[in-house]
């Protein structure tokens, strides 16, 4: 019986990478592309989140759910013309500081406008309840949410991978001089990026919000674990944060089995040991302008 | 992330010029009766230091704690204060223990506070404590529950004013025995993991083992703790027959957010609920009996008035926290116009005295002397049928008071003789 509690856990683990993934994934590309380290990332799933829950009355969960992303992302141009946009040749210490202060002032703004107290939030019933294959139990709800993070995945990578856009936005991240030089302006497709990345998070936000405190502080407790599944996947590297989020997911899961206590630590530590062997991360490559 | 606020004596700020001079007329005339009083107080208004959690797992309850306290003063201030001096409310975030001790240090030695009052963190409320009572100064701890704060760790200049751990597990345990959800049913723990959880995780230990319970799986989580999928799944591995929580602030809500999503059969119980958490959970997922230090459906005519003013004032039905801070501004006035100052050593003396003081429940509270805690009665609530109520602040039905009218109010708590002033 005790391995089958196990492949629960590292299943169940899975589950919870491939949400972590949702956020991570926005905050590398921008990072790939922009070679900006957006700290406000977290405050864009907040976002989200507090839009989703807010318009749920009106739209119905599901609609809710599909309009805030879209909210957020239109939003998300703002950011980058205004924002972004001033500091992609700059030393990325300053990118840094603006985004962490843009962090706490979004979390100071949806302070005033919807209160420090968290916003109640519900899963509606027919998506509620566990389904047991087996021997396994599985959230219902979660399932869902993977099938999603599964389509977005494959949008993405098809995105990236099998259209003139994401030649652009691949060839962007190694040599934006050869692409401006043969005549592109990488503009616009840095506006289209963002867009997604911050569109990612607010989707996270969304969908995570009926079964987590939808609070003002809630992007601050996302930014970590997002950022160390960035780091531990390697700059760059689709599918290196797509390994690293399904990792950390399992680890933490294994880590609840055999010690509770270290489950919040046990990211860290896999981080850790990932960095003193991999620098770069897990599949990370060698990107020009972030080797000097 | 600091937030730090001050929140100064506004009534003083909105009154007109007139008016203004019309008071200090009064205040002159009133001085003429007293002079040796006043000029033993100085002209000055009394500076308290007000320290409690914005950000965190207890952040979302410091708003609650700030809108409380901030009423009270703004009634002391309006009526005219403490014997004319006005009372001045300094709030600041005290984000986790290493901080708070940082600010109670300033707040004391550098901001020129009077004493200091507030926390909701077990953990955050000994820092400050030992920064108090090396001061020689009064703290009020306001929201903290653990035991230990009334028992091995209290102190002559801490008094504590929220029920503590031992209280809500009798306050529950009562409700629980008599619907047979005790003995020899075998119960899960979850525990938050710092000061405030094991305390509580010992209170609960001991009722299963006085009661015929059984103890059959036990987890600390930690405090940064918000998804708790893994520990559903142990749980469910476990199969109990009760869920037992011992968890604190926003744990509370993503567990019982979770759990409502994992749909287990096994009930849950709860050692430690503040009402903005159960609310933030959203209507249909909470289940079960908790215990309460207050509820805004109490029926007395105080804490009636209290609900109107306070949602008169913020537009919102007020939390424990706010209560509780908003009482504790009252008693520390109270206190004040007692001894004619702010001197600490005067308020403790006058707070052993165990005089009583109106907390807007049907029986009165006093300090009591030798371990420096408020006695007052607490309640059991349970979670209404979900669809029997359509605003999410209507979700809990209110118990009778325990103890019963006919008991002594010691009855459910400590003994208070692990304290040594």
């Amino acid at each position: 019986m005790e391995w089958v509690f196990l492949l629960e856990q590292v299943v169940n683990g899975l589950v919870l990478g491939g949400y972590y993934l949702l956020i991570a994934l926005g905050l590398s590309l921008i990072f790939s592309v922009g070679g900006i380290v957006n700290l406000s990332h977290g405050a864009f799933y907040a976002l989200g989140a507090y839009l989703a829950v807010s318009l749920g009355p009106h739209l119905g969960f599901l609609g809710a759910a599909a309009i805030s992303p879209v909210m957020v992302a239109i939003l998300g141009i703002a950011f980058e013309r205004f924002v972004l946009r001033r500091f992609y040749r700059e030393d990325p210490i300053l990118s840094l500081l603006v985004t962490f202060g843009l962090a706490m002032v979004a979390e100071q703004a949806i302070r005033m406008i919807w209160g420090a107290a968290p916003l109640p939030a519900s899963l509606p019933q027919a998506v509620r309840g566990p389904v047991i294959l087996g021997d396994l139990l599985f959230s219902k709800y979660r399932l869902m949410m993977l099938g999603v993070v599964v389509c977005v995945l494959a949008g993405l990578w098809l995105l990236l991978n099998r259209t003139s856009f994401g030649r652009v936005v691949r060839a962007g991240i190694q040599e934006p001089d050869m692409v401006a030089a043969l005549g592109i302006r990488l503009q616009p497709y840095m506006t289209a990026v963002v867009m997604l990345g911050v569109g990612l998070a607010a989707l996270g936000g969304a969908l995570f919000a009926p079964i987590t405190t939808v609070h003002p502080a809630m992007g601050a407790e996302i930014i970590t674990i997002a950022f160390v599944v960035v780091i531990i996947g390697g700059l760059g590297s689709f599918w290196g944060v797509v390994c690293a989020a399904l990792l950390v997911g399992v680890v933490r899961g294994i880590t609840v089995h055999f010690l509770p206590s270290a489950s919040e630590a046990s990211m860290y530590v896999l981080m850790f040991l990932v960095l003193l062997l991999r620098p770069r991360g897990l599949l990370g490559e060698p990107i020009q302008k972030f080797e000097r | 992330m600091s937030n730090d606020r001050t929140v100064p004596a506004r009534a003083a700020g909105t009154l007109s010029r007139r008016a203004a001079l019309k008071l200090g007329a009064a205040a002159g005339v009133a001085s003429l009766g007293a002079p040796a009083i006043l000029r033993a107080q100085g002209a000055g208004p009394i500076r308290i230091g007000h320290l409690t959690p914005m950000t965190g797992f207890l952040g979302t309850l410091g708003q609650w704690a700030v809108e409380g306290i901030q009423m009270a003063a703004e009634e002391i201030n309006a009526a005219g204060g403490v014997n004319g001096r006005m009372i001045e409310v300094t709030s600041e975030d005290s984000i986790n223990p290493e901080n708070a001790s940082t600010k109670a240090q300033r707040m004391l030695e550098r901001d020129g506070m009077d004493f200091l009052m507030g926390e909701i963190s077990s953990a955050s409320a000994l820092a400050i404590s030992e920064v108090a009572t090396r001061n020689k100064r009064l703290f009020m701890a306001l929201g903290p529950r653990s035991d230990v704060l009334r028992g091995g760790r209290c102190s002559r200049y801490m008094f504590c004013t929220d029920i503590p751990n031992t209280v809500m597990v009798n306050a529950v345990g009562s409700a629980l025995k008599r619907d047979g959800m005790v003995e020899n049913k075998t119960f899960f723990t979850l525990t938050a993991d710092y000061i405030f959880g094991h305390d509580l995780l010992k209170a609960a230990k001991a009722f299963f083992d006085a009661n015929g319970g059984e103890l059959i799986g036990d987890e600390l989580i930690a405090t940064d703790v918000t998804d708790f999928s893994a520990f559903i799944l142990k749980i469910r591995q476990a199969r109990p027959d009760v869920v037992c929580l011992n968890l604190a602030g926003n744990q509370v809500t993503n567990f019982v957010k979770q759990y409502a999503e994992f749909g287990l059969p096994y009930p849950t119980v709860g050692f430690n609920l503040n009402t903005a958490d159960a609310w933030a959970a959203g209507a249909g997922n909470l289940t079960g009996t908790w215990p309460t230090v207050w509820y805004h459906t109490l029926d007395t005519p105080g804490s009636q008035k209290f609900v109107a003013d306070f949602q008169a004032k913020y537009g919102k039905i007020p939390e424990n926290h706010a209560w509780i801070e908003y009482i504790a501004l009252k008693i520390a006035a109270a206190g004040l116009a007692e001894t004619g100052g702010a001197d600490s050593d005067a308020l403790v003396e006058f707070f052993e005295t165990e005089a009583e003081f109106d907390i807007l429940k049907a029986r009165k509270a006093y300090f009591r002397k030798g371990d420096h805690q408020l006695i007052q009665e607490a309640y059991p609530f349970s979670v209404k049928e979900t669809g029997s109520y359509s605003d999410v602040h209507e979700m809990m039905a209110l118990g009778p008071a325990v103890p019963g009218a006919d008991q002594d109010l010691t009855a459910i708590y400590p003994t208070g003789a692990e304290c040594t002033l």
